[in-house]
């Protein structure tokens, strides 16, 4: 009798403590999104805060530093040693911007603005000119826009995105439809995701490879370099006149539909499988790719030569798993087939371990490994009779290993105690190839809300 | 060959273990682990550029949530 008193002064107390959370005045300053928060004030709201209107859900920049060492360049068509330098540096920044609203239905509009920029320099990009005379560096402009509406009642959403990426010998503009919706109970959802690539390839071919200068009837001489500009030089070597890139361009087009299901398994677990089927056409070569033949007359490059269409076929897996209170393990696995004859296995981990709630320290690790295209053959070990010919080591047998560690910072009150900084991430990867490409990469990812 | 047949073993035994665990449905407050950013299946943002350049250094790409296609990746 003693021990039921005691658990209905017990359960009494546990009430009011409870009654007096749901009363008691608020007195953060933080803002609370009305749509998603079971939090319901009492009293005046004195913010002005209209959870209606437009505003500035997060804002993520992404920097990266990427360097990277090789001497088998598709550039001198895997010639070994330093003319076959496949060294790069790359510097990427990625800065994007969420805005919020919901529309009359209280459905969530999400509107995401990207903006990237790239710097690389490429040391085999020199060797376009034979003697590595051209142009070692070049940069990259990408910008992204996507709209997602977001069912108030059901959670599916649908979308529509646009992309577009510049660089000196490559353009490319993109445009995709999104759509998922979730289970009656909400455990699992299926998307959908349609998206359309139209790029153009400048022909910027090897210099030997070029249309040879010829001379005019004034006595001028009209040369083209490796990166298409046309000089007219004067017969003392004098450039007169010089125009910009004159070089043709040639389509390529990726058309993809991505398709996925997640599930959530148990409260620890859950899974999502993703399958992707990929069609490219058009010039699916890089014009400035050299292949050296078995013919034993070096003098001889052509130019890399790929079928004009090519079909992929992803198929993977993603499984987390949040084991005990500290550790997360992030798995994935991938497997791809195209009909150019590359199959490949991808798998990694990751593992996050907790040392704190909101810090955490992530090791990875990633193996890749890949057969050979049949259109692919070694520096010189083409046949001059092959139909489809390329020394690019993309299409080379291979293994490759990528490992390294992340860490993760995402305190309540804010990174350094600044409320709106509310992540920071860095993460560095150490990635080596069989084929003997080594690189690094070191990235920061920065959130604010 | 051989790493290929037991990667795809690996796969099969997992896939066996998930069917085999019926999926229970969750009350909103027990999917707090679940809800935690890093258990999310998705790609890191901080992992953007590595997908890139594994897709052009690498034959296969995609049924990772990453780019299919767009930006040469010559160099």
């Amino acid at each position: 009798m003693k021990k039921k008193f005691l658990s209905v002064i017990g359960f009494a107390i546990l009430c009011r403590f409870q009654v007096y959370s749901q009363v008691k005045t608020d007195t953060t300053s933080l803002p609370r999104p009305a749509y998603t928060s079971l939090y319901t004030p009492i009293g005046q709201d004195s913010t002005n805060y209209n959870p209606r209107r437009l505003r500035i859900d997060e804002i993520d920049l992404v920097s990266s530093y990427y360097t990277q060492t090789g001497d088998h360049s598709a550039v001198m068509g895997g010639m070994p040693g330093p003319k076959g330098t496949q060294n790069v540096t790359d510097f990427s920044n990625g800065l994007n911007l969420n805005l919020v609203w919901l529309n009359q239905a209280n459905n969530k509009n999400t509107l995401s603005l990207g903006l990237g920029y790239d710097h690389h320099s490429s040391a085999s990009a020199a060797y376009v000119a034979l003697e590595g005379g051209g142009k070692p560096g070049g940069s990259r402009f990408y910008p992204s826009l996507d709209w997602t509406i977001e069912n108030a009642k059901t959670g599916g959403t649908f979308g529509i995105g646009a992309y577009y990426s510049g660089e000196y010998n490559y353009k490319s503009k993109g445009i995709d439809f999104h759509w998922s919706t979730k289970t009656n109970d909400k455990s699992g959802e299926f998307g959908v995701k349609l998206q359309g690539y139209f790029d153009r390839v400048t022909l910027i071919y090897p210099s030997e490879l070029i249309p040879p200068s010829s001379a005019t009837q004034t006595g001028t001489t009209v040369y083209t370099t490796a990166s298409g500009v046309v000089e007219t030089l004067s017969s003392t070597g004098q450039v007169i006149s010089s125009s910009k890139n004159t070089l043709p361009t040639s389509a390529r087009t990726t058309l993809t539909a991505a398709f996925s299901y997640s599930q959530q398994i148990n409260s620890r677990l859950q899974i999502m499988f993703l399958g992707d089927l990929v069609t490219q056409s058009g010039y699916l070569s890089l014009p400035f790719h050299r292949v050296y033949f078995n013919d034993n007359d070096t003098s001889k490059a052509k130019v890399e030569k790929l079928p004009s269409s090519r079909f992929k076929l992803p198929i993977g897996f993603r499984l987390n798993y949040f084991l005990g209170d500290n550790i997360i393990l992030r798995t994935y696995y991938r497997y791809y087939m195209d009909n150019w004859g590359t199959r490949s296995n991808t798998a990694s981990i990751e593992i996050p371990y907790k040392v704190t709630p909101f810090f955490s320290v992530s090791p990875f690790y990633r193996y890749y490994t890949q057969t050979a295209a049949k259109y692919y053959a070694p520096y010189r070990e083409h046949s001059p009779t092959d139909t489809y010919y390329t020394s690019n080591d993309e299409y080379a047998k291979f293994n490759a290993s990528f490992y390294g560690v992340g860490f993760r910072i995402a305190p309540p009150n804010g990174v350094f105690g600044m409320h709106n900084f509310h992540e920071l991430e860095i993460r560095y990867g150490h990635y080596t190839q069989t084929t003997d490409l080594v690189s690094d990469v070191v990235s920061l990812s920065v959130g604010f809300k | 060959m051989k790493t290929t047949k037991q990667l795809m073993k690996i796969s099969a035994c997992l896939l066996l273990i998930i069917s085999a665990t019926s999926c229970v449905h969750l009350k909103e407050y027990q999917k707090s682990r679940l809800n935690d950013s890093e258990m999310a299946l998705t790609n890191r943002k901080v992992e953007k550029n590595e997908l890139n350049f594994q897709s052009y250094r690498e034959g296969a790409s995609g049924a990772n949530a990453g780019k299919t296609g767009g930006g040469c990746g010559c160099n």
